[in-house]
């Protein structure tokens, strides 16, 4: 506690013998609080040069609408299906964990606010989204895939929405637990049910936050990688279908051509990577933009 | 939004009695059906997790009855002799992530530091989404810049430091037989590393925040530099938080896969060697489930059932000693 035994009054820094050097720590601690931010930077930059440099010299209009190669070593062709399959499986992943989480979150704000069994369910949510994504592909191979004997983009998206469920659920909770009480209260001074009050009110209110969540979460699950390893199987040519025959996804794309020893393949991997990247960061940019207007709408609402 | 602009005695009334005074109308059975339809989807939580459980564990049952506890702790894997002890799996599964640690922690407290103690307030919000964006970067990316990039010079720096410090005791036998290819338990740690430090800053900024500007207005007035300020005021307070921050991060850290899956060589060893090629239960999964079949695939499955308890009780505790800094911070229960 060197707050304690310091010496009183800044201008004593200057004069006391020890001054000097508690000056000189205060500097190189300053210097490696800075140095701390740099370094986190350089693998960002770095990784993001890297996907430009090397996903610029084969992506384009060729590789965003052709088909895989059958073969491995064949160069050329495209990421179309993994394209399809990425947005097919995550957008049936969101299409369950959305509504399901933000039932749940209006459960835990609304409903059960602080009962003993709201607060296991918070805790556990809150555990849920530390469980590693390979367990979530192991689970739906195990419940799904080894049950049905077969892999689709269906069960890929099963594991996909384990993973996004309790992140839609903390993030919807935090949002609701922002929306004024006095609002709530206002509804019902109107005689408005609960069931009226969330929908008309609460809801509302909270719309612009829960998107933004949502699309958070949404990018993390659409680069996932591991949990449709076992799940979705492996195709080369287009496959719409959410339920029926296997398909293929970005990420999968990119783990599966990184070891190969083919130069195609590998540009195929760099490619995927660009593609990827560009989809991950669209949907964080969209998230930032729903905050960034939502809260200058309030703000702006609130000094009106 | 009237009520926004309305004078309020009291702006933060305790949730639970204001909602009690304001009784909403007699509940009709719509109130009553929605009610029940949020309570199961908030259930949908422990089913799922208790589903996980029980699948994984009932498909580890053949891993179980075939090798037995003893050959289970045993660090002998090796599918083509029917071997699957898990020992050495669980080892490379820590050591890698307390490389990461060691590198992630330091490093995000600086930049925690940085956003809420050092930086001028209008470039916060930009460094704080910089680094969020780190987080954006899907695994299976890292990996494959890692494999292209980062191995290849890493290995000349292995290769350099193991014959610097052959011979010495300890280091000697820490930095030996470095892998030729860049492969090792070290760059899956750096690599880890570089993923789990957005959240850790994340949480570590939360609670840095929270330290009350009279404690550290208190510690500036008495004197102290910016740093004795950070030490004697914003450290005591945020101790439990960066505690549960590091645990937070340890339990991604243990789960991380596809990256580590790509670019620590595949080889499940028990060895001190941090510069050699090694393995993490994570990572075998994601290499050897499209491959393995009977015990084999059960013993994968029943490294996932370890995976899954290990994260549960790190999250665990990572969570009670956040909400007991909280509770102490006075910040109401998350």
């Amino acid at each position: 506690m060197s707050v304690v035994t310091a010496p009183a009054g800044g201008a004593l820094l200057r004069s006391r013998p020890g001054a000097k050097g508690r000056k000189a720590r205060n500097h190189a601690a300053t210097a490696l609080i800075v140095v701390a931010v740099l370094v986190a930077l350089i693998p960002l930059v770095a990784v993001i040069g890297f996907v430009i440099s090397r996903g610029g010299s084969v992506f384009g209009w060729q590789f965003l609408t052709q088909d895989i190669p059958v073969l491995d070593r064949d160069i050329g062709g495209g990421m179309l299906p993994a394209i399809v399959g990425t947005l097919i499986i995550t957008g049936g992943a969101a299409a369950m964990a959305v509504p399901l989480g933000v039932l749940g979150a209006i459960y835990l704000n609304e409903y059960g606010q602080r009962r003993r069994l709201a607060r296991v369910i918070r805790f556990l949510s809150e555990v849920m989204t530390g469980v590693p994504s390979i367990v979530m592909g192991l689970f739906i191979y195990v419940v799904w895939v080894l049950h049905f004997k077969n892999e689709t983009a269906f069960a890929g998206s099963l594991a996909l929405a384990c993973l996004m469920l309790p992140i839609v659920i903390r993030t919807s909770e935090e949002i609701l637990r922002l929306v004024p009480h006095e609002l709530r209260e206002g509804s019902y001074a109107l005689g408005s049910r609960k069931v009226r009050t969330i929908r008309t009110v609460v809801l509302p209110h909270a719309a612009p936050g829960i998107v933004s969540g949502v699309l958070l979460a949404v990018a993390r699950a659409a680069g996932e990688t591991a949990p449709l390893l076992f799940t979705i199987g492996f195709v080369t040519s287009t496959n719409t279908s959410l339920f029926h025959g296997p398909t293929t996804a970005l990420s999968y794309q990119i783990f599966h051509n990184a070891t190969s020893p083919f130069v195609g393949a590998q540009d195929r991997a760099y490619g995927a990577a660009l593609t990827l990247i560009l989809l991950v960061f669209l949907f964080t940019a969209l998230a930032r933009l729903v905050t960034t207007i939502y809260t200058r709408r309030t703000s702006a609402s609130s000094g009106a | 939004m009237t009520t926004e602009t309305l004078a309020r005695p009291n702006p933060t009334p305790d949730p639970e009695r204001s909602l009690r005074g304001a009784t909403p109308p007699p509940g009709r059975t719509s109130d009553r059906v929605f009610q029940v339809v949020t309570l199961a989807a908030g259930l949908l939580v422990l089913v799922v997790l208790a589903l996980i459980v029980v699948a994984t564990a009932s498909q580890a049952r053949a891993w179980f009855n075939a090798e037995g506890l003893s050959s289970i702790f045993s660090s002998n894997w090796d599918p083509a002799h029917h071997h699957f002890g898990a020992f050495g799996l669980l080892y490379g599964t820590l050591l890698v992530s307390f490389i990461a640690l060691l590198f992630a922690v330091p490093t995000s407290v600086g930049i925690a530091l940085f956003v809420t103690e050092v930086a001028p307030r209008r470039v916060r919000r930009p460094i704080v989404y910089t680094i969020d964006l780190l987080a954006a970067v899907p695994s299976v990316v890292f990996g494959l810049w890692a494999l292209a990039e980062l191995i290849a010079p890493l290995s000349h720096i292995y290769q350099s430091v193991s014959s610097a410090t052959s011979g010495v005791p300890l280091l000697g036998t820490l930095f030996a037989n470095p892998s030729g290819s860049g492969e090792a338990f070290m760059t899956a740690g750096i690599v880890v590393a570089i993923m789990i430090t957005p959240i850790v800053t994340a949480i570590t900024r939360e609670v840095f925040v929270t330290c009350p500007a009279s404690q550290k207005e208190a510690a500036l007035a008495l004197g102290a530099t910016r740093w004795e300020m950070i030490r004697g005021a914003v450290f005591p307070h945020g101790r439990s938080g960066v505690v549960s921050a590091v645990m937070i991060g340890f339990g991604r850290a243990v789960g991380e896969t596809i990256a580590v899956a790509l670019i620590i060589g595949s080889s499940p060893r028990l060895t001190a060697n941090i510069f050699g090629t090694g393995d993490t239960m994570a990572s075998i999964i994601a290499n050897e489930f499209g491959d393995a079949s009977g015990t084999w695939r059960s013993a994968l499955i029943g490294l996932g059932l370890v995976l899954l308890v290990l994260t549960v009780i790190i999250g665990i505790i990572a969570r009670t000693v956040l909400a007991r800094a909280d509770r102490r911070l006075g910040i109401v229960a998350r």
